[in-house]
């Protein structure tokens, strides 16, 4: 039996992998996955800000690695570093500006109907998630700000209970939290997030009716108007 | 809006009209877009860049300051010196019964007197006699002693119809070895010795700058320059940055509850309800944020919540082209 001839349905696992790979098959077939259609209501520039989102975060991670080569001072001693330190700062802020944006139109779309609450929770954590590398980003750039935010959040740190194991106070500590733990628990939750996106469609409009069984009568006097 | 409406379009895959759709197209152009503009911004703007405080600049621009500092870590009364966990035993700050700040315990300790003062001084190679013999006369005094000493001196010297600050006019007193140490720490601050001492905290290695961010704190140098540049809480500090910078808007949700006036109790006002918010506000703050995040977080399961997008139809705006074409449901 040759799986890559078999359908999905047809096709029979025998081991974990072939299960994994019918299972992902079944949820993920490759037109929902990489698709060259969506649905006409699929048309407004406020869908646009998802997309925006993700790739500032490219550019976000990809300056970050940049800055990794120079260390934490770099930007304070090179105009290089410095400018490559302006890219990190600058695609940080635009992802904030497009994932604002994105989560505020997906808030007033309703975009969690149709068991699509998933999509919103792991959205939302994206933006939690997003907020804490931001901020261990500030914690770690070894000047004014730094000392200042590192001072004044240890309080609320510390008021929550969790001053012992994120101490804003110690550099190597945040350093490791942003370029490290932080950014792989972000990335994982986008991905998922970004997976149900696949998976479940794009949310209809709210109160849509499907033009294929669409009753005339039905419409509101809007559209007559 | 009912989430048990199994039959709309919102369920069932979709099987009407489509429009030519091209993901990976979509994401070159924005990727090109979005370089094009962190290129730019980072051309026109950089990034902002304020130099980091330092034990010598304190010291050498506000010496009376950190004298007064010093001398109120060696009485025990600096806001290090009584914090709390996880620096040191106290009970910090609760929200009502619920003191979280306590259960983490004593994690990182901190000894005010010794760490900030003491230790720094002496680890300088051959001290004065008169600093050695201040150390001694401190380290062989019991800590009742020493914390009387710090406090009758500390008392003495912030008095506002005494010295008020002026170390020169101090009346005479039973002080102990505190005059001497605190001169010696601000001289051997002015002469940039303290950074490192602090810093390297007699360790090759060392990236934890707890010690030094909190001794930087105790005094109002660093406070004076945060209010300069609207960086306190009360100011939308928490999402401030130094300099004419956008700083973490997206903190906005969380630095907006340090605007109320139910969180700026005046220091001059001892009690009430007020007084009480405002000592707690960062746990009591953090309480209010952590319940925000959840109902944020289930907003598709909290009735009404849900709704809000119905009963304020900006969707409309969203979908105008589709409800022309294919009409919309009544409610």
């Amino acid at each position: 039996m040759s799986p890559e001839t078999d359908t999905v349905e047809e096709f029979t696992p025998t081991t974990w992998t072939g299960s994994v790979r019918k299972k992902w098959l079944r949820t993920l077939p490759p037109e929902k996955m990489l698709p060259e259609h969506q649905p006409v209501y699929v048309s407004s520039w406020i869908y646009v800000f998802g997309m925006l989102t993700i790739v500032s975060m490219l550019v976000v991670f990809v300056s970050g690695v940049l800055l990794t080569l120079g260390g934490v001072q770099w930007f304070h001693e090179s105009s290089l570093g410095r400018f490559t330190n302006s890219l990190h700062y600058w695609s940080v802020q635009l992802f904030f500006l497009f994932m604002v944006v994105h989560l505020w139109g997906k808030f007033w779309m309703a975009a969690w109907r149709g068991k699509r609450a998933l999509t919103w929770i792991t959205g939302v954590l994206s933006f939690l998630g997003s907020v804490g590398v931001a901020f261990t980003g500030y914690a770690i750039t070894t000047n004014f700000n730094a000392q200042w935010i590192a001072f004044e959040s240890k309080d609320v740190m510390n008021a929550i209970g969790v001053g012992a194991v994120f101490n804003v106070t110690n550099l190597g500590q945040m350093v490791l939290y942003h370029v490290a733990a932080l950014p792989l628990v972000l990335a994982i939750i986008v991905v998922m997030h970004v997976l149900l996106v696949r998976k479940h469609g794009v949310v209809p409009p709210i109160d849509a009716i499907d033009p294929q069984v669409a009753d005339s009568t039905a419409r509101t006097a809007e559209v007559a108007s | 809006m009912s989430r048990k409406n199994n039959d709309s379009l919102d369920y069932r895959p979709w099987t009407g009209p489509n429009r030519h759709y091209d993901i990976l197209k979509e994401g070159a152009i924005a990727l090109l877009v979005v370089t094009v503009l962190v290129v730019g911004l980072s051309a026109l703007f950089s990034s902002p860049d304020d130099p980091a405080l330092t034990f010598k600049g304190w010291a050498t621009s506000s010496p009376d300051d950190f004298y007064a500092t010093m001398v109120t870590e060696l009485a025990g009364t600096s806001a290090t010196a009584t914090y709390g966990p996880p620096y040191n035993e106290g009970d910090g700050v609760s929200v009502g019964p619920l003191a979280l700040q306590k259960w983490g315990g004593v994690t990182h300790p901190v000894d005010a007197a010794q760490d900030f003062v003491i230790t720094p001084l002496a680890s300088q190679a051959n001290p004065p006699a008169e600093l050695k013999a201040a150390l001694d006369a401190w380290t062989a005094a019991a800590p009742e002693q020493q914390q009387k000493w710090g406090g009758d001196y500390s008392d003495a010297l912030a008095d506002p119809a005494g010295a008020n600050g002026d170390a020169t006019k101090v009346p005479a007193g039973e002080y102990g070895p505190v005059p001497v140490l605190s001169k010696a720490a601000t001289d051997m601050a002015v002469s940039g010795a303290y950074d490192n001492a602090l810093t390297g905290q007699g360790q090759f290695f060392q990236t934890d700058q707890t010690k030094q961010l909190l001794l930087m704190g105790d005094g109002t140098f660093m406070d004076d320059k945060a209010t300069e540049l609207n960086l306190q809480g009360n100011t939308w500090g928490m999402m401030n940055e130094a300099g004419s910078w956008p700083g973490q808007q997206w903190l906005a949700f969380a630095s907006v509850w340090y605007q109320l006036p139910a969180f700026n109790a005046p220091d001059e006002q001892a009690d009430g309800f007020t007084r009480t918010l405002t000592d707690n506000a960062d746990a009591i703050i953090a309480t209010i944020l952590v319940f925000l995040l959840f109902t944020f977080l289930f907003t598709p399961f909290i009735p009404g919540l849900r709704s809000i997008p119905k009963w304020i139809p900006l969707h409309r705006l969203v979908w105008k082209d589709y409800y022309k074409k294919y009409g919309r449901r009544s409610a």
